[in-house]
C-alpha cells in the first residue's frame, strides 16, 4: 500500500473502478465505442431485470381476455412486433429472452471463472504431472469446436430439453465446459509467472501454507485480466446459448423465452416472407453481443498503452519520449504473455 | 501516425527481436514431435466423448427405447454387446477407432465411415467456399483498415468486423434468405441443388459428392449454374463470420510490421505509404495469419453445423442434428470423433506450414 503513496496523489476509489477509470482515460473514437457498448449493455441488463413489468404478455402466453392470439400476425397495435407461428407475442418473447440470456451468462461465467481459476491456480502453483495432465486436457478441449462440445454436454445433462432452471443450469454447464480451459490457461500462465516473484518466495520462507499463498498472494494478482475475459466470454455465452437453442438443444419454449429457439422457428417463416418472427430476436442477439464486445474491446485497448488513443494536445507531433514509453509498454506486454 | 510501435497481440513471441541461432536441422524432428502430439489430443477427445455419451445409458435404449418391446430391446443390446462392462466396451471402441472402424448407425444401420464420407464432402465444399469468401473479403479489407489506421474507413471496417462476430450465423443466414431469396428472388432459399440437377448428376459414374465438380464433369452448364446459385448464400453466411476474424488479424499484424525498422528505413527513403503496406508490411504479416487460420477451422466447423441447418445443406452438421434428434449416439459419436480428427490434423498441417515458412517456429 505504501507504493501508491510514493507515486503521489491517490485517486478516489470511484475513479479507480474498472470501467470508470477506462472511461476517463479514453478519447475520441475509443470513448465512442466504450459509451456505445456501455449503453447497449445497460439497456440489455435493464430489460432483463424489468422484463416482467415491461412485457405486455407472458413469454408462453397464448391468449388474453380478448381470446387466443392470432398466429403469424404481422405487427399490429395489439402485438407491436407481430406473433409467431405458435401464437406467441414476439415483443414479449424478445424482452423475456433478455432475462434468460442474462441469467445464463451470469451462471455460466461465474461457474467457469470459479472452476477455471481454481484449476489454473492449483495447476500453475504445484506444477508436475498434475499440471501436464490438466494442460493436455485443456488444450484438447480448447481445440475442439465449442458448439459441438456444448451440444454433447446439454444432451448428457438434460437429454436435450428441460424446465426453466433445469434448462438454464444445463445450458450454463454446457457453456462453461467450453470456457473453463480459457480461464485455466490465463490463470495458469499468470500463476507460473507470479510464483517466481520475491514476495511469494518470502511468504514461503515465513511458512505460509500453499492455500494461503495461492488465495492471498497469487489470486489477487493473477485475476487482473478477468474483467476483459468476462465481457468477451459473456458475448460468446450468448452466441453459444442461441446456437444451442437454434439447434433445438436449449430451453423449452414454455419454460423460458430464448432467442435462439425463436430464430429456429423463424427460419421456416422466412421462406414465406414472414420477417418479424426472426428479425426482432436476431437483432436483440446482435445488439447485446455488440454491446458486450464493444465494452470488452475498449477495455482491452485502453489497458494497452500502445493501443490507447491519446488526447490531441498530448499526441501533438510525436514527442521524443513516445518511443521509450512504447518500448516499456512492449516489454510489460511480453512479460504478461 | 504518431505511435508506430505496435506488435500483434496474438503473436508477441513471434515478433520479439529474438536473436537465437537456429541450427536449421530441427525441422524433421519438429514435424515428428508435432505429429505424435496429435495422438494424445485425439485419444482424450475420443475418451471424453465416449464416456459422456455413455453416461445417459446405452445407445440402443436411447434410440429405440419405448418403441421396441423390452425383450427385443434386451436382445438387440446383447447382440451389440452393450451389456458388457463399460471398460471392455471402451477398450474395444478405442481399438476400432484406431483401425478406422466407427461402428454402424442405429437408426439407418449404415457404416459410420461411409455415412461420414457421403456427408463430409458436402461440408468440405461448404467450408472451402466459405474460406474463399473469408479470404477475399477479410484480407483486402484488413489491408485497407491498416492503411487508413484510425481514420474513418478504419473505424467503419473495425465496426464491420465486430458486427460479423456479433451476428449469429443463423441470423445472418435468415437475413440473407429474406433479402436475396424472398424479396429479390435472385437465389434459391435452401438446399445444395434443385432436384433436376441432382438427377442429372446422379447418372455420373463415381460422383465425387462435391457438387460443382460433378456438375462440371457432367458438362451440363445449367446444372453448374444451379449449383453455384445454391452455394452463394451459405458460403457468404459462413464466410462473413470468418472474414471478420481475418480482417482484424490482418489489420493488427500489418500495423505491427509497419512499425518495424526495415519499414521505417523504407519510409525514410521515400517509399510511399501505399507501397509500404502492399509490398513491405504485407508478407511478414501473413505468417501469424496462417497459424490462426488453423484455429479458425474449429470455428468454421462449428459455424458449418449452424449454417447447414439454416440452409438445409445436407452435410455432416445437418446430419449430426438429425442423428441427435433421433438419439442415434453411435452416429453422433462417430461424427464428433471425426471432426476432432479433422481439427487435430489441420492444426498439425498448419504448424508444419508455419515452420516451413518461418524458421523461428521450429526453435
Amino acid at each position: 500500500m505504501n507504493a501508491t503513496k510514493v507515486s503521489g496523489r491517490k485517486q478516489p476509489l470511484f475513479y479507480r473502478l474498472p470501467v470508470i477509470s477506462h472511461f476517463r482515460s479514453s478519447v475520441g473514437l475509443q470513448r465512442g465505442m466504450l459509451v456505445t457498448g456501455l449503453v447497449l449493455s445497460v439497456v440489455f441488463l435493464l430489460v432483463a431485470v424489468f422484463a416482467p413489468w415491461i412485457a405486455p404478455y407472458g413469454f408462453a402466453q397464448l391468449s388474453d381476455a380478448a381470446g387466443p392470439f392470432p398466429t403469424q400476425q404481422p405487427p399490429s397495435p395489439a402485438h407491436i412486433w407481430g406473433t409467431t407461428v405458435g401464437g406467441y407475442d414476439v415483443y414479449s418473447r424478445v424482452l423475456w429472452g433478455a432475462q434468460t440470456a442474462a441469467v445464463v451468462i451470469i451462471v455460466a461465467v461465474a461457474m467457469s471463472i470459479f472452476l477455471g481459476v481454481a484449476l489454473g491456480l492449483v495447476s500453475g502453483y504445484f506444477g508436475g504431472w498434475l499440471d501436464r495432465v490438466f494442460v493436455v486436457i485443456a488444450d484438447a478441449i480448447y481445440a475442439f469446436p465449442s458448439l459441438l462440445l456444448a451440444i454433447v454436454m446439454s444432451i448428457v445433462i438434460s437429454h436435450g430439453q428441460s424446465s426453466f432452471w433445469g434448462g438454464i443450469v444445463a445450458c450454463s454447464i454446457s457453456i462453461s465446459v467450453v470456457f473453463v480451459p480459457q480461464y485455466f490457461r490465463v490463470i495458469r500462465a499468470e500463476t507460473i509467472r507470479l510464483k517466481a516473484e520475491p514476495y511469494v518466495e518470502s511468504a514461503k520462507v515465513v511458512g505460509a501454507s500453499s492455500i494461503r499463498i495461492m488465495g492471498r498472494h497469487i489470486f489477487k494478482n493473477a485475476t487482473r485480466t478477468l474483467p476483459l475475459i468476462f465481457t468477451l466470454n459473456a458475448s460468446e455465452a450468448i452466441l453459444t446459448l442461441a446456437g444451442l437453442g437454434f439447434l433445438g438443444f436449449g430451453i423449452e419454449p414454455t419454460s423460458a423465452a430464448e432467442w435462439g429457439y425463436d430464430l429456429n422457428k423463424a427460419i421456416a417463416d422466412a421462406s414465406s416472407g414472414i420477417w418479424w418472427t426472426g428479425v426482432y430476436p436476431g437483432t436483440a442477439i446482435v445488439l447485446t453481443v455488440l454491446g458486450l464486445t464493444l465494452v470488452g474491446e475498449s477495455i482491452n485497448d485502453l489497458n494497452d498503452p500502445r493501443l490507447r488513443g491519446r488526447k490531441k494536445a498530448v499526441a501533438g507531433k510525436g514527442g521524443p519520449d513516445s518511443t521509450a514509453g512504447a518500448q516499456a509498454a512492449l516489454e510489460a506486454e511480453s512479460r504478461v504473455l | 501516425m504518431t505511435t508506430l510501435t505496435e506488435a500483434p497481440l496474438n503473436d508477441a513471441d513471434g515478433l520479439l527481436p529474438s536473436k537465437k541461432k537456429s541450427s536449421g536441422g530441427g525441422l524433421g524432428t519438429y514435424i515428428l514431435v508435432r505429429f505424435f502430439l496429435i495422438i494424445p489430443t485425439i485419444f482424450i477427445l475420443v475418451t471424453l466423448v465416449f464416456f459422456l455419451m455413455r453416461v445417459i445409458g446405452d445407445p440402443i435404449t436411447a434410440a429405440q427405447g419405448g418403441r421396441l418391446p423390452p425383450e427385443a430391446l434386451a436382445q438387440r443390446i446383447h447382440e451389440a454387446g452393450y451389456d458388457r462392462p463399460i471398460l471392455v466396451q471402451y477398450l474395444e471402441y478405442v481399438g476400432q477407432v484406431a483401425t478406422g472402424n466407427f461402428g454402424t448407425t442405429i437408426t439407418d444401420r449404415r457404416p459410420v465411415v461411409e455415412m461420414i464420407i457421403t456427408f463430409g464432402t458436402a461440408t468440405l465444399e461448404l467450408a472451402i467456399n466459405a474460406l474463399i469468401v473469408a479470404l477475399l473479403v477479410g484480407i483486402p479489407l484488413g489491408l485497407i483498415s491498416a492503411y487508413k489506421r484510425d481514420k474513418a474507413p478504419d473505424a467503419v471496417l473495425r465496426f464491420f468486423a465486430i458486427l460479423c462476430y456479433a451476428t449469429p450465423v443463423f441470423f445472418a443466414g435468415l437475413l440473407m434468405k429474406l433479402a436475396f431469396s424472398v424479396w429479390l428472388g435472385w437465389l434459391p432459399v435452401a438446399g445444395r441443388a434443385s432436384t433436376r440437377t441432382e438427377l442429372a448428376m446422379g447418372s455420373l459414374a463415381a460422383p465425387t459428392g462435391i457438387y460443382w465438380l460433378d456438375a462440371l464433369r457432367s458438362g451440363n452448364m445449367a446444372a453448374f449454374g444451379d449449383v453455384a446459385a445454391h452455394s452463394v448464400l451459405p458460403a457468404l453466411t459462413l464466410g462473413l463470420l470468418t472474414a471478420g476474424v481475418f480482417l482484424r488479424l490482418v489489420r493488427t499484424n500489418v500495423i505491427g510490421t509497419l512499425g518495424k525498422d526495415y519499414v521505417e528505413a523504407g519510409r525514410s527513403r521515400g517509399v510511399s505509404n501505399y507501397r509500404l503496406v502492399t509490398k513491405h508490411a504485407y508478407k511478414p504479416a501473413l505468417i501469424p495469419i496462417i497459424t490462426v487460420m488453423g484455429l479458425q477451422i474449429a470455428l468454421l466447423l462449428g459455424g458449418a453445423v449452424l449454417t447447414e441447418s439454416t440452409f438445409e445443406w445436407k452435410g455432416l452438421g445437418y446430419q449430426l442434428v438429425q442423428y441427435l434428434n433421433a438419439r442415434d449416439f453411435v452416429a453422433v459419436q462417430g461424427i464428433v470423433v471425426m471432426l476432432a480428427v479433422i481439427v487435430a490434423v489441420t492444426n498439425f498441417i498448419v504448424d508444419v506450414v508455419a515452420a516451413l515458412i518461418d524458421p523461428r517456429v521450429r526453435y
